[in-house]
């Protein structure tokens, strides 16, 4: 199952660990991140639910390509990471 | 008489007490390193605190008594953009709540907010409503930026503290709009009196271009009400709906913040600053301009204010008066802040150094 980690910079705020997920896509994984924990959505997506301006998200280590809607294909094996991109803020 | 001062700053909110007559020091500080954007202080002890998370969102957090804990609430939300909006020039997602008003109804509050959506709250912030009818209305997308930004901001929501339902809302840059039905219908109100020297000929005086930095109203006499519009200073005799100038604001008619005397309709507050396009105190002076008669004529108030080499600005929201009409502070973008305890007679400043100031408000 797919595993999405958050930057330890969400810790100020909130609790944000590591979660082994379901999911066939990125949005797929993170709705069900939120499904558990409600408050960490938005601290990552903005109201129309596509990645916040200021938020970047890797798959394995690579940039996710569809930051609106989020549907980048993911598979078992794949790492989501979220932290926040260097664009000031 | 008031003894505590909310400070919204760029790196945090601080709690200023008073210790002693003219005396006053930082009693707490809370969400050091984040922005806040907006505070409201409640008559029964609640304390509402704005963010505005630069990688991370506005977020919005109540503490429900003097030296309680925080808890995040529920932040505004904007629905999903339906398909008729997609031509919308402004986002369909919160940029900042930009200011936090009392509705005068028990748990009601009003949240306006950059990309000029106005909110409400009828459950202390735990759940929150988008006034759909003056989102969805069409002369919401003429709405501007505003400098700094490219979303219209709402700056200013005034309640009629008898008459809740009477509703104004100014926005930066849009004019002032009116509800006297509780927000179900809107009519822009700013027609007559207020000009715009930045914009093209024909437009000069169309309302719907007015920059309106921000409105107080005197909460006794809620139809006066005091406006710092980008252009100069403007009053309303009959709630908003027809303007006139006050010319005699000095030392210059530009400035962000303005505050009105809660019982005395011909009081207000204002800080001057050299328009426009450098925003910077006049002569490097830190003044406050009061006027007593209506805007007849004005103070220019300096005992205990910088007089050299000072280029603070204060922005719209960083100037409060206290309900006992004699207690104001205001904070800069330079990171001063001052107090009167005697209408601006004189004024202190409290020992440190803050960050860049963006809202300051009174305990009720």
């Amino acid at each position: 199952m797919p595993t999405v980690a958050f930057t330890r910079a969400l810790e100020r705020f909130l609790r944000a660990p590591p979660a082994e997920v379901g999911g066939a896509t990125v949005g797929e994984a993170l709705g069900l991140v939120f499904a558990s924990r409600p408050a960490l959505r938005g601290y990552v997506l903005d109201d129309q639910g596509g990645l916040r301006r200021h938020v970047a998200l890797y798959v394995n280590g690579k940039p996710v390509r569809d930051r609106a809607r989020l549907s980048d294909p993911v598979a078992a094996s794949d790492k989501i990471y979220v932290f926040q991109a260097l664009t000031g803020g | 008489m008031t003894d505590r001062v909310y400070v919204g700053t760029r790196k945090g909110l601080f709690e200023i007490a008073r210790k002693a007559k003219g005396a006053w020091e930082v009693a707490g500080v809370h969400f050091l390193g984040d922005p806040v954007t907006a505070v409201l202080a409640e008559p029964d002890g609640t304390t509402f605190a704005a963010l505005d998370l630069g990688h991370f969102g506005p977020h919005l957090w109540r503490r429900d008594k003097a030296g309680g804990e925080w808890r995040e609430l529920a932040v505004p939300a904007f629905p999903a953009k339906s398909d008729s909006a997609t031509d919308d020039p402004h986002p369909w997602s919160l940029g900042k709540i930009w200011t936090l008003e009392p509705g005068y109804v028990a748990g009601r509050i009003w949240a306006g907010t950059m990309p000029g959506g106005l909110f409400r709250s009828d459950d202390r912030g735990e759940s929150w409503k988008l006034n759909e009818p003056l989102w969805t209305m069409p002369e919401r997308r003429q709405w501007m930026g505003v400098a700094g930004g490219e979303q219209p901001g709402i700056s200013a929501v005034l309640i009629d503290p008898r008459r809740p339902d009477e509703i104004r809302v100014g926005v930066s840059t849009a004019g002032v709009w009116a509800s006297h039905d509780g927000g179900k219908s809107w009519r822009i109100m700013n027609r007559g009196g207020m000009y715009n020297e930045y914009m093209p000929p024909e437009r000069r005086e169309d309302p719907i271009a007015m920059d309106i930095h921000r409105l107080a109203r005197c909460a006794a006499h809620p139809e006066i009400v005091w406006c710092q519009h980008h252009n100069g200073v403007f009053r309303s005799k009959d709630s908003g709906l027809s303007w006139y100038e006050i010319t005699a604001i000095k030392p210059s008619k530009f400035g962000f913040a303005v505050a009105a005397h809660p019982r005395d309709p011909d009081t207000a507050w204002f800080v001057p600053a050299t328009k426009d396009e450098k925003r910077v105190p006049v002569d490097g002076k830190v003044v406050v301009a009061r006027t007593r008669d209506g805007g007849k004529s004005f103070d220019v108030l300096t005992k205990g204010l910088p007089q050299r080499h000072a280029y603070d600005l204060v922005l719209r929201h960083a100037l409060a008066v206290a309900d006992d009409g004699d207690t104001l502070a205001f904070g800069s973008t330079s990171g001063g802040l001052w107090i009167s305890e005697n209408g601006g007679d004189a004024w202190t400043a409290p020992e440190g150094r803050l960050p860049p100031v963006n809202a300051v408000r009174f305990a009720a």
